[in-house]
């Protein structure tokens, strides 16, 4: 399997032992709950008036693509957990790895700063994805506008059952805790 | 040859701008956007959280929407054979209900790789009421004559 990884700023010298493990090591391998369907694409499309007949035209997807495939901005949709499913209690959440990193460092609130995707082989109908997390750097603790509070930048990679890349997410994140919060 | 037609690489000259896209921001709009992508968290849909928890005035875009918006804006140009290799974007506000959102995009380069395959790649942005909310940039591979077809790189042939 050959993917494309981002490459982030070194991390900071300061972090918890805990942080420092993570850091460069996949967690969450995970597969996507159901096969990609063509319900969810036309959700997008209608959602934001996206007429592409890539997307419409089964014709069009054949002779393109060889068959019908998913909008290549979707593919962090497929990772996103159901809100419920049985047997599970509260909500269920995506990209874990995030909340790992604000609960080791004690950073209760973040904001996404910035999200870049490298797309690979598309996703076709049926196809079953999946990812792994990997935490690229996490930054020294730092004064911020919206508190203090560290940087981190998560890699999410994707593969298809065939173990082809489909795509890599890179997130930049800002953790921080609010001036008048306590650690 | 193929009955769908695309924009050429050869009609893409650098500094050219992308068509200006306008789209009028309801709550609907911010709803469907966020169940599209999966994205159950309540600052989407619930305008009660959002003002107390987020200190905002009402539900705003979900980022994995406006990836999803920008691809539109983007292949809206392109035509069906333009392929996405790579998007970065950092959104600097949110975009509310009853916002107008003005997308732009300007390209900034035009080149080949060592495949053969032909990049456009474009500065884009979300203005509204003149304010930037979110900037990025994108990179599309295009087809370089009416009978290939970016779609169909594998492999070592795709260099996003």
């Amino acid at each position: 399997m050959t993917t494309v990884a981002s490459n982030p700023a070194p991390s900071a010298a300061d972090l918890p032992p805990a942080v420092r493990e993570l850091i460069g090591k996949p967690q969450y391998e995970e597969q996507s709950e159901f096969p990609i369907e063509i319900g969810y694409v036309y959700n997008t499309c209608a959602a934001t008036q996206n007429g592409n007949p890539l997307y419409w035209d089964p014709k069009v997807a054949q002779e393109l693509t060889g068959g019908r495939i998913a909008l290549p901005t979707m593919l962090s949709v497929w990772m996103r957990p159901h809100y419920w499913a049985p047997g599970s209690s509260g909500e269920r959440k995506a990209l874990m790895t995030h909340f790992d990193l604000k609960e080791l460092c004690g950073l209760p609130e973040a904001v996404v700063v910035s999200n870049e995707a490298i797309f690979g082989e598309p996703v076709h109908m049926g196809d079953v994805l999946t990812t792994r997390q990997i935490v690229r750097s996490v930054g020294e603790l730092k004064q911020t506008k919206l508190g203090e509070g560290r940087f981190w930048v998560i890699d999410v990679e994707t593969v298809n059952q065939r173990g082809e890349w489909v795509g890599t997410e890179t997130y930049s994140f800002l953790g921080y805790r609010r001036p008048e919060a306590k650690p | 040859m193929s009955a769908v037609h695309s924009l050429l690489a050869r009609e893409v000259k650098e500094g050219q701008e992308v068509p200006p896209l306008h789209v009028n921001v309801s709550a609907t709009t911010i709803v469907l956007g966020a169940l599209a992508s999966r994205d159950w968290r309540p600052m989407h849909h619930d305008k009660d959280f959002a003002i107390e928890r987020n200190g905002v005035n009402n539900i705003f875009v979900n980022t994995p929407n406006f990836q999803a918006w920008f691809e539109r804006y983007l292949t809206d140009w392109t035509g069906p054979k333009g392929r996405l290799g790579r998007m970065t974007f950092k959104m600097k506000k949110s975009v509310f209900p009853g916002d107008e959102m003005t997308f732009s995009g300007k390209v900034t380069r035009v080149s080949t790789d060592d495949t053969g395959c032909h990049w456009v790649e474009v500065d884009v942005a979300v203005s509204v009421a003149g304010a930037l909310t979110t900037e990025g940039r994108a990179k599309l591979a295009l087809p370089g004559t009416e009978t290939d077809n970016p779609w169909a790189r594998k492999g070592p042939n795709w260099k996003p």
